[in-house]
């Protein structure tokens, strides 16, 4: 209970931090007015169709990130899981990239996060096909892998084959991931799909406690497997597919949070679900924050600063574990 | 009214039977000992019993729906797998997950007791990944405990243990026995079996070789022709004592 309150006042005041933040300074009185609707029609607009976009995405997108990451660590019973595993996030950069390179992203707004988002749905479909309703962790693993290679591969050739020097500037840049100049448009494609991914992943609860005891003893607890393979897969697609399509790849947030949050939930996977949603929401408010406050002037992007607070903080627990060990 | 009722069951690993045509009943009140050498289908016979593995025959638990099958028997893995450090006690009540788990206070109790019965009081809040062995075989034995199932099938849950633990863990399910549930348990020390099963079902290449009271099954005919041992069965003051001697080639 303790820590549900305070990572949900955490992420409360991280995000109205970022909405207090941007390229025109606001005063506060300015910053709320505008958010509902009142005062400067300016303050309004900046307000209503800049900032909330981006503080709502970054939350959306951190809880997506966290908590298909806990529901990956949770199943596969390994600390080392991340929900790129599965090759969704792979897939939708793919996706995006296509979309960038035949010129179709500048045809209508959505087009690339609707892409991506396709290609990310595919990528599941690929993996059930490969590893089969009722196939075991491992399979899903190599499917996942071999997904991801192929979308590597694949978003590798996209560049290498680029004859417009401008796509590939966008490519190598959309990668990166941002969540700079997000409009209420793309919040309303990905809202609804991270909300519907978020809660098939919350059902998983009482299935990840029983897999603490293996496969074999969780199936005897009457939790069937093929049902709970297929809510895993089909909400992390639905939740990361979203979250990449519209912020670009960001890592290390489902790779961290649920590792960084575990001792805290007595190392339930239950408790680690909704606790990582939060933790996801408060750190990427965080990296986007950091974002807009360290070079504001370059456009820095989101997922290096993410992997920049990530990968110091993973070799942190790493060396704790090392001399727990 | 027999707790489980498995009929022809056969279970085929590719053309070969690993289990096959067994057929047998538990019945309340009794603690039977699943026994046979390496490979006989111990695992595999337990396995199919409760619907994990495709099999054909009939077992009474398979066809039931996997809720109802977690309220009819429990389930003892033989590797014990404990994937997170949580709590001795967070991983006891996980056997309460088939119950409904509105019922906080059953719940507790249920918990409660299973911890006493193996004598866990003492650990209920150390993390379960940072005790022994041993210890934890015990947790997770109490977890299995406390889904209160009428039914409890375990597979060699004695094995890695000391000589203390593992009369302990037999008395436990005797005492489960006496008091109505039933137990099906694979071992391999046949003194054991011999000393704290009801009955004895001896398997032979995924057959039933000899279902009986233990005096009956463990002669030493048998031992030679099943499990290649020459061995000496003693009627002591104590019960029955077998002394394996030696390797029948």
């Amino acid at each position: 209970m303790k820590l549900a309150l305070s990572l949900t006042l955490l992420t409360a005041a991280l995000g109205l931090a970022s909405l207090m933040l941007g390229y025109a300074p606001l005063p506060p009185r300015a910053v709320l007015g505008g958010l509902v609707g009142a005062g400067d029609p300016l303050h309004v607009m900046v307000m209503q169709e800049i900032r909330l976009p981006r503080t709502a995405l970054a939350v959306l997108v951190g809880a997506a990130l966290g908590l298909s990451g806990a529901a990956m660590q949770g199943y596969l019973r390994n600390p080392l899981a991340e929900p790129g595993l599965i090759g969704v996030s792979g897939s939708a950069a793919l996706g995006a990239v296509i979309a960038l390179q035949s010129g179709l992203a500048a045809a209508f707004a959505l087009a690339l996060p609707l892409t991506a988002l396709l290609f990310a749905l595919g990528a599941v479909g690929l993996i059930l096909l490969l590893a089969g309703p009722r196939g075991g962790s491992l399979t899903l693993i190599l499917a996942g892998i071999a997904v991801s290679a192929l979308a590597g591969a694949l978003t590798s050739l996209a560049l290498n084959l680029s004859s417009n020097p401008y796509a590939t500037f966008e490519i190598v840049f959309w990668m990166m991931g941002s969540l700079a100049d997000r409009s209420l448009s793309h919040l309303a494609l990905a809202a609804p799909l991270i909300a519907l991914g978020g809660a098939t992943l919350l059902t998983l609860g009482r299935g990840l406690d029983a897999l603490t005891l293996g496969e074999d003893g969780a199936q005897a607890l009457g939790i069937s497997m093929t049902s709970l393979r297929l809510r895993l897969l089909f909400g992390t697609a639905a939740a990361v597919g979203a979250a990449t399509a519209v912020a670009g790849a960001v890592g290390f947030v489902g790779l961290v949070v649920p590792h960084l949050l575990r001792p805290l939930c007595g190392a339930r996977p239950s408790r680690l679900l909704w606790a990582s949603a939060l933790g996801g929401a408060a750190m990427l408010l965080t990296a986007d924050i950091a974002v807009r406050l360290v070079l504001p002037e370059r456009d820095l992007k989101l997922g290096v600063v993410m992997a920049l607070i990530g990968a110091p903080l993973f070799l942190h627990l790493i060396y704790k574990t090392r001399r727990a060990g | 009214m027999s707790l489980l009722a498995l009929d022809q069951l056969t279970v085929t690993r590719g053309q070969c039977p690993v289990v096959d045509s067994v057929s047998l009943t538990v019945e309340p009140g009794e603690c039977v000992g699943l026994i046979g050498p390496n490979g006989a289908g111990k695992t595999t016979l337990l396995r199919a019993a409760l619907g994990l593995l495709p099999h054909r025959g009939r077992s009474s638990l398979a066809t039931l729906s996997a809720r109802d099958r977690a309220r009819a028997a429990a389930w003892l893995p033989q590797s014990r797998e404990i994937a997170w450090p949580v709590t001795v006690e967070t991983l006891v009540a996980l056997g309460r997950l088939p119950h409904d788990s509105r019922a906080g206070r059953v719940q507790a109790r249920a918990v409660e007791t299973a911890l006493e019965r193996m004598e866990l009081g003492a650990f209920r809040h150390r993390k379960a990944t940072a005790l022994s062995g041993g210890e934890q075989a015990r947790v997770l034995i109490a977890r299995a405990l406390a889904q209160e199932a009428p039914l409890l099938l375990a597979d060699e849950p004695v094995a890695g243990l000391d000589p203390a633990s593992q009369i302990f863990t037999l008395q436990v399910f005797e005492a489960l026995a006496r008091e109505g549930h039933a137990v099906l348990v694979s071992l391999h020390d046949l003194t054991l079996a011999a000393r704290h099963c009801t009955r004895l079902v001896l398997l032979d290449r995924g057959r039933v070789a000899a279902d009986g009271p233990p005096l009956e099954v463990l002669t030493e005919a048998r031992l030679a022709e099943v499990f290649h041992l020459r061995g000496h069965m003693l009627e002591t003051p104590h019960g029955p004592l077998l002394q394996p001697l030696d390797v029948l080639r």
